[in-house]
């Protein structure tokens, strides 16, 4: 396998002799913490074929998919081996910061990394199947609270996860008392879960806009909130957001990049630069607009900033409902 | 004739001299990574992604060329299941079963060109199941709720008596035993780690390719080790080759084997939670509950080659339909492939069929292209493949466990999963000694967690009424066979058993 990853290296080598030589970043690696076909995956491989193609990186970013403990392999790699690596960036987004949150990488913490920025987020919808004659968020949360039983609710993330913790906020910016009452089954991703909320075995899905989009436009399923402060743009404008039905709850999945922590402060400026420079892009915009993804342009401190806060909130939330003690 | 219309349309995309060469050098880049114990399908198209981006393909070649890999691997996983007795996939493990003892008996080169051509009308067919129905077929996943899935694997584990021809009860224990490495990991129903002694590495569960890699290849080279002073050298083991294509008589009589295998195998591919694994067991199980009246069935009966590679490659078609028609991956390739279409700003779903057509129908031309290009390498290639034999085990131990180590630390990156399959490698060789069969270990950890996990979702959704498991026309059907085929042999079986054995006896020729 490595024989044909390096030949296709080598190729991309030739390729881009002309191209611009890197300063920093001679051989980027970004680390997708999870097999191939997810999320994370996506972050790097899109991230790296959007930054070849606008010139940023003179060679194909090598990305390598270090699954394992839902990120936490990664992240326990980076802190122990490649702490002073300056070519590498590892995706991230609100899974990673969950996981934090809660404990769940034993022995590490959000500081022993550098956060670098943000390429978007994707913002969680709750949605139900077209037949459904639920139109409302206030009436599922209504049915939920009168009888908890009668709702189940399908996500892509484990107990506990980001998909499951939306619901869970949302219920509680509704005023129901104990949440642990509302019924969440698990799912391997949010693709199973759309699939039998549409076999009708469940009543309500939750997971990310770009999860649900083509569902929507087929006509199978009703949104019935979207979980961003406003509504989003374009062809997403339809669905209705929690806030303006009087549920103040807002669910962002982040993507973005941590680094190693001992990466020298120019390998960090020139990461961010770049990566702000991507963001900045016109193909960027249009990555974006394709898969769902709402603007959040956070770059260096501001992005650090965001990650402290969003670690925190998590926190209080597992706490609240008991995930943690 | 839309059909015909959109198809023509198709093979008019696919038909460019950059697309066909796209195909074949996925062909043989698939065949040969399906081939090496350790690298499957899902690596295969994952390590070409970068390739593709690198060249600028456009979606419709970069499909070509992945799907043609993915494609390429499902055959290529028989070769070493057959000549060397470990599986280079996940799903040619149930090849292992008769193929390695055709082997044996001299007639590797009909298994591996038999097997070709079984993994040619399963691929066949399936691709013609995805042009004609893959809009309507979405309604069959959807009829699969967590209690049908359920019943779904309940039935591969009551037929699993098919697996193992000798000691039911060690068969049992492996399943067992198979059931209960799947629980490592955090449980997704709760969010609780189990058994995984607070190693992160652990968390994720144990990956099904190291587990098969260690068992598997592993095992063999410590089995190796172990009587190196006997007959390790070539002269010792001498295999015979014999003729290179199968008999006519052989062929026809796995035609209908392969016809039905390939029904079976794609319905279990369009089924998002089940799969080709699922799809290969399946097949095999059933098809010797229905033909295998002599017993012969794991002692290198032809139909036992021909049934899990016409189901298994049948699957694999199969796993597209939901994955273009629902955006749902069925199987760990299809996944990559999703990610890669969702990289080209394709969004598959409901509507990919009408909003781009040409993509799909490119796609669908691609695979029969794909296919028939796979059928026209792989026959003359038996030849060289049968080579392989000939190399003394003593050069070719070495390179099975470098290239399972090298595969294995290919696939995540970390040495710990090094550990583990070394873990493994002793495991099989202690089960090995008791006369223990794998096969049922590496179902037992491939479906123990998707089992449990609907088994658990199911329930939580009726507020724990059990009796949701039976609540459907579907799943009462499915617990039907599962019994038949359960109950049944416990009854038969042993007059049947009685009654082979007295043939045997006048025949006389067979013995293990």
């Amino acid at each position: 396998m490595t024989l044909y990853a390096t030949r296709g290296l080598i190729a991309a080598a030739f390729l881009s002799l002309a191209a611009t030589a890197g300063l920093a970043q001679e051989n980027p690696e970004c680390i997708a913490p999870a097999n191939p076909g997810g999320g994370w995956d996506f972050t790097c491989r899109q991230v790296g074929k959007s930054m070849q193609d606008l010139g940023l990186i003179a060679k194909t970013m090598q990305v390598s998919n270090l699954a394992g403990g839902g990120g936490g392999v990664a992240f326990a790699e980076v802190v122990n081996k490649r702490n002073d690596s300056n070519d590498l960036i590892v995706a991230a987004s609100t899974a990673t910061a969950t996981r934090l949150a809660q404990g769940a990488y034993p022995g590490n913490t959000m500081d022993q990394v550098r956060w670098l920025a943000s390429v978007g987020a994707d913002y969680g919808v709750i949605a139900v199947a077209a037949a459904n004659e639920i139109q409302t968020l206030p009436q599922l949360l209504d049915q939920i609270k009168s009888d908890p039983k009668s709702i189940s609710i399908a996500g892509g993330s484990a107990v506990g996860g980001w998909d499951h913790l939306k619901v869970l906020i949302a219920a509680n910016a509704y005023g129901i008392e104990d949440v642990r009452t509302v019924k969440y089954i698990a799912f391997d991703g949010g693709g199973e879960a759309v699939t039998q909320l549409l076999a009708g075995s469940v009543q309500a899905f939750t997971g990310d806009v770009s999860e649900a989009k083509g569902f929507v436009d087929s006509g199978d399923i009703r949104v019935i909130a979207v979980l961003s402060p406003e509504r989003l743009e374009g062809e997403f404008a339809s669905m209705p957001t929690a806030r303006e039905q009087g549920v103040d709850a807002i669910g962002a999945n982040w993507r973005g990049f941590y680094a190693p922590g001992g990466m020298s402060d120019d390998a960090y400026n020139a990461w961010v630069e770049k990566i702000g420079a991507l963001y900045a892009s016109a193909e960027w915009k249009e990555v974006m607009a394709t898969n769902g993804m709402a603007p959040l342009d956070l770059q260096g401190a501001a992005f650090q900033q965001f990650v402290t806060e969003s670690v925190a909130q998590i926190e209080a939330i597992s706490r609240e409902i008991g995930i943690i003690k | 004739m839309d059909l015909f219309a959109s198809l023509g349309d198709g093979f008019a995309v696919a038909l460019t001299w950059q697309n066909l060469a796209l195909a074949l050098l996925g062909c043989f880049l698939g065949t040969v990574m399906g081939a090496l114990p350790g690298l499957g399908p899902s690596n295969g198209v994952a390590i070409l992604i970068p390739l593709a981006f690198t060249m600028g393909l456009g979606p419709t070649p970069a499909l070509i060329l992945l799907t043609s890999v993915y494609y390429g691997a499902m055959y290529g996983g028989r070769i070493s299941s057959i000549l060397l007795n470990i599986p280079g996939d996940e799903p040619a493990m149930m090849t292992c079963l008769d193929g390695h003892p055709m082997a044996r008996k001299g007639m590797a080169g009909e298994a591996l060109a038999l097997s070709g051509i079984a993994s040619f009308v399963g691929a066949f067919f399936a691709t013609w199941g995805l042009a004609l129905l893959a809009p309507q077929l979405v309604k069959i996943a959807l009829l699969f709720g967590p209690a049908e899935y359920f019943a779904l694997f309940a039935l591969a584990f009551m037929t699993l008596g098919g697996v193992s021809s000798t000691n039911q009860a060690k068969a049992a224990f492996a399943a067992a035993l198979g059931l209960g490495l799947a629980t490592i990991g955090v449980d997704t129903q709760t969010g609780v780690p189990r058994f995984t002694f607070g190693e992160v590495h652990l968390y994720d569960g144990l990956d099904f390719l190291v587990a098969i890699v260690g068992l598997f290849a592993l095992s063999e080279v410590f089995i190796f080790l172990e009587h190196r002073h006997g007959g390790s050298d070539a002269a010792g083991k001498k295999m015979e080759i014999g003729r290179l294509t199968p008999p006519m008589s052989m062929l026809k009589a796995c035609t209908p084997t392969m016809l039905r295998t390939s029904v079976l195998g794609f319905i279990a591919g369009v089924l998002p939670g089940a799969g080709a694994s699922l799809g290969s067991f399946i097949s095999y199980t059933m098809e010797k509950r229905l033909v295998d009246k002599e017993g012969t069935f794991g002692t290198g009966d032809p139909r036992g080659v021909a049934a899990p590679e016409a189901g298994n490659n049948a699957a694999a078609g199969g796993a597209l339909v939901p994955m273009l028609a629902l955006g749902v991956p069925g199987s760990g390739t299809t996944a990559v492939l999703l990610a890669v279409l969702l990289a080209l700003n394709i969004t598959p779903g409901p509507l990919l069929f009408t909003q781009n057509p040409d993509v799909v129908w490119g796609l669908i031309a691609a695979l029969f292209i794909a296919n028939f290009m796979l059928l026209a390498l792989n026959i003359p290639m038996v030849g060289l493949f049968t080579r392989l034999l000939l190399i003394p085990s003593r050069v070719l131990m070495p390179i099975v466990a470098m290239v399972s180590f090298v595969g294995i630390y290919g696939i995540s990156g970390s040495s710990f999963d090094l550990l583990v399959m070394i873990g493994f490698g002793v495991m099989g060789w202690v089960l090995r000694k008791f006369d223990v069969p794998l096969v049922p270990i590496i179902l037992g950890t491939l479906l123990g967690n998707s089992m449990e996990n609907n088994l658990r979702r199911a329930v939580t959704i009726d507020n724990g009424n059990w009796w949701t498991l039976v609540d459907s026309p579907l799943a009462l059907t499915l617990w039907g066979i599962a019994i038949v085929g359960f109950i049944l042999p416990l009854f038969f079986g042993a007059r049947v058993k009685a009654g082979m054995r007295a043939r045997r006896d006048e025949e006389g020729s067979i013995s293990d």
